[in-house]
């Protein structure tokens, strides 16, 4: 392992993050600390994983998408980051694709996504 | 003045911090950076180190630098570079320097050897605009267009930006802020990007457009005396061999 990585995963070991199992098409709840002047408190951001990138490396991040208001709203979040101050999974979705761009068209019933009704833990025989 | 440093440029990587804040940073290593010399104003007109970083093996290192590291008595080192110092400043020879001799929220100039990028046109060489995407223009969307007038003057001015090569020169960073730094790896965390590729060597001096530092020992952080002593007596036998 050369230095870089193993500075890499000595950070995230030191973040002891826990990041559940999580894949594009998941619906995910993600608590994210928003400080205003001096207030901090934690805003809930819940809508589908969209995309996942940069593996469980520091440098990945996921993007969650929800209709907010009738328009569609994206944001992106490092996996890392010490503003997360929760990620949890509300529901798994049965996708056929990494990148789940395609929801970005549609609306209502047609960006509907079947829930995954097989799901088995990572590490379960 | 301080001395300067040798570092070895690592790779990129990112550091979360406390407050929420991700910054991007340079990891730079320093690698038994040791003093190989000392310029005085007695002997040579000015006051300089000469340091010397990394190791190389003694029989591809040529007779003369064998003679000058065995002078120093450290082991023969790969790359060796010259700082200007004020006299109260200099550090005496053998000494290693350590990642210590910077500190968290100091400003350094870093200077390295950019990547060659080969033979570039003016758009990625100068930042050109190039020409039109249709209008008639056609095979020269990435050219310069015109380079000067007509028959008074009659030539092409010296100086004229064109297409050439681009890259593989030396470049200095100015104004870099120091994150981290890791005494016991050496390793020297500067926010932003540094010139050069990685595994290439950079030298790393005091920022000179900002005030010095307060924290910043002097005349240099080095390395514990037992640690200087067990690296002079490995060359010390080595000197002996030849």
């Amino acid at each position: 392992m050369n230095l870089i990585a193993e500075l890499e995963a000595e950070q995230i070991a030191a973040l002891g993050k826990d990041i559940p199992d999580f894949k594009p098409g998941d619906t995910v709840r993600v608590g994210y600390k928003v400080t205003e002047g001096t207030r901090s408190r934690v805003q809930m951001f819940e809508g589908v994983c969209i995309a996942r990138s940069g593996g469980l490396n520091i440098g990945g991040s996921f993007t969650v998408r929800k209709i907010s208001f009738g328009e569609g709203v994206e944001r992106m979040f490092p996996l890392y980051s010490t503003n997360i101050d929760s990620i949890a999974v509300v529901r798994r979705g049965k996708v056929r694709r990494a990148k789940l761009y395609y929801l970005r068209e549609r609306r209502g019933k047609s960006a509907r996504i079947a829930e995954k009704t097989n799901y088995r833990p990572l590490g379960d025989k | 003045m301080r001395s300067g440093v040798i570092a070895k440029k690592l790779g990129m990587t990112r550091l979360f911090l406390e407050d929420g804040k991700q910054v991007p940073v340079t990891v730079l290593q320093l690698d038994s950076l040791q003093v190989v010399a000392q310029r005085t104003s007695d002997t040579d007109g000015y006051t300089a180190v000469q340091l010397g970083a990394g190791t190389a093996k003694a029989k591809r290192v040529s007779a003369p630098m064998r003679g000058h590291f065995a002078k120093a008595n450290v082991a023969p080192k790969r790359k060796v570079a010259e700082f200007r110092v004020s006299p109260e400043n200099l550090i005496e020879v053998g000494a290693e320097i350590s990642a210590e001799h910077y500190v968290a929220g100091q400003f350094v100039d870093i200077a390295g050897t950019s990547i060659g990028k080969g033979f570039a046109g003016v758009m990625k060489r100068h930042n050109f605009g190039g020409l039109r995407a249709s209008h008639g223009v056609s095979i020269s969307h990435r050219s310069h267009g015109s380079t000067g007038q007509c028959q008074d003057p009659g030539k092409v001015f010296k100086g004229k930006k064109m297409a050439g090569h681009l890259g593989a020169v030396r470049v200095t960073t100015q104004n870099l802020q120091i994150v981290r730094t890791d005494a016991d790896r050496g390793l020297i965390m500067v926010k932003g990007a540094v010139p050069g590729s990685k595994g290439g060597w950079v030298t790393i001096k005091d920022a000179v457009k900002k005030a010095a530092h307060a924290d910043a020992p002097r005349p240099a952080g080095l390395k514990a005396a037992e640690a200087t002593a067990a690296a002079e007596a490995a060359p010390a036998a080595e000197g002996a061999d030849e």
